[in-house]
């Protein structure tokens, strides 16, 4: 196929070589198909589903939109665990300023910069399983390592932390801050590292204080990462799983139980799997959104290029 | 290293950095040393407070008891029976469709690496039931190919990434090596594949640390309990040894041994597959 190529000018230019589109396609097609079989095919799927009730043993019962209208005004529970979601999503710009300050503090050139970063990644990425566990034993209200310190400081009676409903969802916040921080600060130190050095120093020169220069240099210069972050982090919060149904199982009183935890119970313990694709949509659309918002906003406070 | 620390700011902000960069750590630090502390403990030890960091005498009872009676080795080759294949199958995959979507002309080849890209904005969560329904209706429910198949055919995310490798190759090599008389299939087993290895660690590492971590997936799909990952066995020890911090650390211990020690080898490549990410804006 090669030898009909010009010698003067590159094959490439002549634009696709005859046998080298079906390889193409060939190379191409494992994760087209994964794409079709596992992707688009099922999303077509969940939204038949989600009009209907479907507990896998027998075929599924066209209701209309009866799920959706039930989502939205009869559930109580749906009610209950987005706004738990919600709550959880206030950890989002916590855990961010959490990550930034890291960030601020290592990009010094701070002795031990090397193993501090090690350290603060470590937790992200260790299994949010074995974490939990662990966090558990830490928020354990008589013999964890919380209670205990708080006890030595002089709190004679600590709260406790995933017993109460008021206490449990500030709980697992802290907790995901301590998750997460170190992936973030990474992605941060990363963006720091980008900002035009003599930016900075022509803002010193100009007697800018530290925060001038943070506020009108740094910040904008990372400014896309800190999108990012927000982004993704949004989307995680509202995904959260794993570490509720492993402290907590939604508990007390299922004041932590997320959104994502009730989708898991609705459709794989109580098999209402219509309920639950109609649940998934709607969690989709409330990304979609808060990530459309998101793009919104950021043209007013992120700087491209 | 040394000349390469760049010192900044006067003494104040550095020692506030210091501060809180200490105070960080001491905070990182302490719920792991709560952990190892309490696994080494004999089970009189453990309710002991005030809290004693050290253990009276040293046991590691509890590691025994979480291997034995935990069946955690047995986890662990559930687990590699799910991560190998499916991390294996998914670096070639993506590697191919990286490879072609960066350096070969077909028609819809923008179009096709268009709608790849749309699936990593679908939460996955829309396709979680009809695709269970579609397991079960093949009899794939309580096996491991539902965890196994649609990682290996390629995931969009590593698709990218890989894409994003090869664009980077010179296209005069791959010239080259077609005027040489090489067919596509042997310039990328050749030529391209081998140059991928940097690109290749990230993806396998990140691929095995999502497969080791993974918890939802094998939680909607195993349902014998001897089938079970290593994270669906230590939570499932918080029923069984709920009463028994100890057994229950020593297992949480054992089951980020093996993430720890891969993250101390090839820290690197953990890095860079989170700022990769990042720098896809």
């Amino acid at each position: 196929m090669t030898a009909a190529a010009p010698r003067a000018r590159p094959a490439r230019t002549r634009g696709a070589r005859r046998g080298e589109r079906w390889w193409a396609y060939a190379f191409v097609a494992p994760p087209i198909v994964g794409f079709l079989v596992f992707g688009l095919w099922p999303m077509a799927a969940s939204l038949y589903l989600s009009l209907t009730r479907y507990d896998v043993l027998t075929p599924p019962r066209w209701v209309g939109l009866d799920n959706y209208a039930r989502l939205f005004t009869r559930d109580p529970f749906v009610a209950k665990t987005a706004w738990n979601t919600l709550a959880y999503l206030a950890g989002v710009p916590l855990g961010m300023a959490t990550s930034l300050a890291l960030a601020l503090a290592l990009n010094q050139g701070l002795r031990g910069e090397r193993p501090l970063r090690w350290l603060f990644f470590l937790p992200s990425i260790c299994s949010l399983v074995a974490l939990s566990l662990v966090w558990g034993w830490v928020y354990h209200a008589d013999y964890g390592l919380l209670n205990d310190a708080l006890r030595s400081l002089g709190v004679a009676r600590p709260p406790r932390w995933l017993e109460e409903p008021r206490w449990v969802k500030p709980a697992l916040v802290a907790m995901g801050i301590w998750a997460t921080a170190g992936q973030n600060m990474v992605l941060f130190l990363a963006a720091l590292q980008g900002v035009p050095r003599h930016l900075l120093e022509a803002a010193e020169l100009d007697g800018a204080s530290a925060w001038q220069r943070f506020r009108h240099v740094t910040f904008p210069a990372i400014s896309p990462t800190t999108f990012f972050v927000a982004v993704t982090g949004v989307i995680g919060a509202m995904q959260n799983f794993d570490q509720v149904y492993v402290m907590t199982r939604g508990g007390p009183e299922y004041a932590s139980a997320t959104y994502m935890l009730y989708l898991y119970q609705s459709g794989f313990q109580y098999y209402r799997m219509g309920y639950a694709s109609a649940m998934a949509w709607a969690l989709a659309a409330a990304t979609a959104l808060f990530t459309w918002l998101q793009f919104r906003a950021s043209r007013r406070w992120v700087r491209h290029g | 290293m040394a000349e390469r620390r760049r010192r900044r700011g006067g003494l104040a902000p550095r020692l506030a950095a210091y501060a809180l960069v200490w105070a960080g750590a001491l905070l990182v630090l302490a719920p792991f040393a709560f952990l190892v502390s309490t696994s080494l403990k004999a089970p009189a030890e453990v309710y002991e407070r005030p809290l004693r960091w050290l253990p009276r005498s040293l046991t590691l009872d509890n590691y025994r008891r979480a291997l034995t009676q935990v069946e955690l080795w047995r986890g662990t080759l559930n687990t590699l029976c799910i991560a190998v294949p499916s991390t294996a199958g998914g670096l070639l995959a993506s590697s191919f469709a990286g490879y072609a979507f960066a350096k070969m002309k077909f028609p819809g080849r923008d179009a096709l690496f268009a709608a790849l890209l749309a699936t990593m904005m679908l939460p996955g969560v829309v396709t979680l039931v009809p695709q269970f329904a579609m397991f079960a209706s093949i009899g794939w429910v309580d096996t491991y190919y539902p965890l196994v198949v649609p990682g290996s055919l390629g995931a969009a995310f590593a698709v990218f990434m890989m894409r994003q490798f090869f664009a980077g190759l010179p296209d005069a090599l791959i010239e080259a090596a077609a005027l040489d008389g090489a067919s596509p299939l042997q310039t990328f087993t050749r030529v391209a594949f081998p140059l991928a290895k940097p690109a290749l660690w990230t993806l396998a590492v990140f691929g095995f640390r999502g497969a080791w971590n993974d918890y939802f997936g094998p939680l909607v799909y195993l349902s014998t309990p001897s089938k079970f990952n290593v994270q669906q066995m230590i939570a499932a020890t918080q029923n069984a040894y709920g009463g028994e911090p100890a057994v229950l650390m020593a297992a949480s211990a054992l089951a980020l041994l093996p993430l720890v020690v891969l993250f101390a080898c090839a820290e690197r490549y953990f890095v860079e597959g989170v700022a990769g990410t990042g720098m896809k804006h």
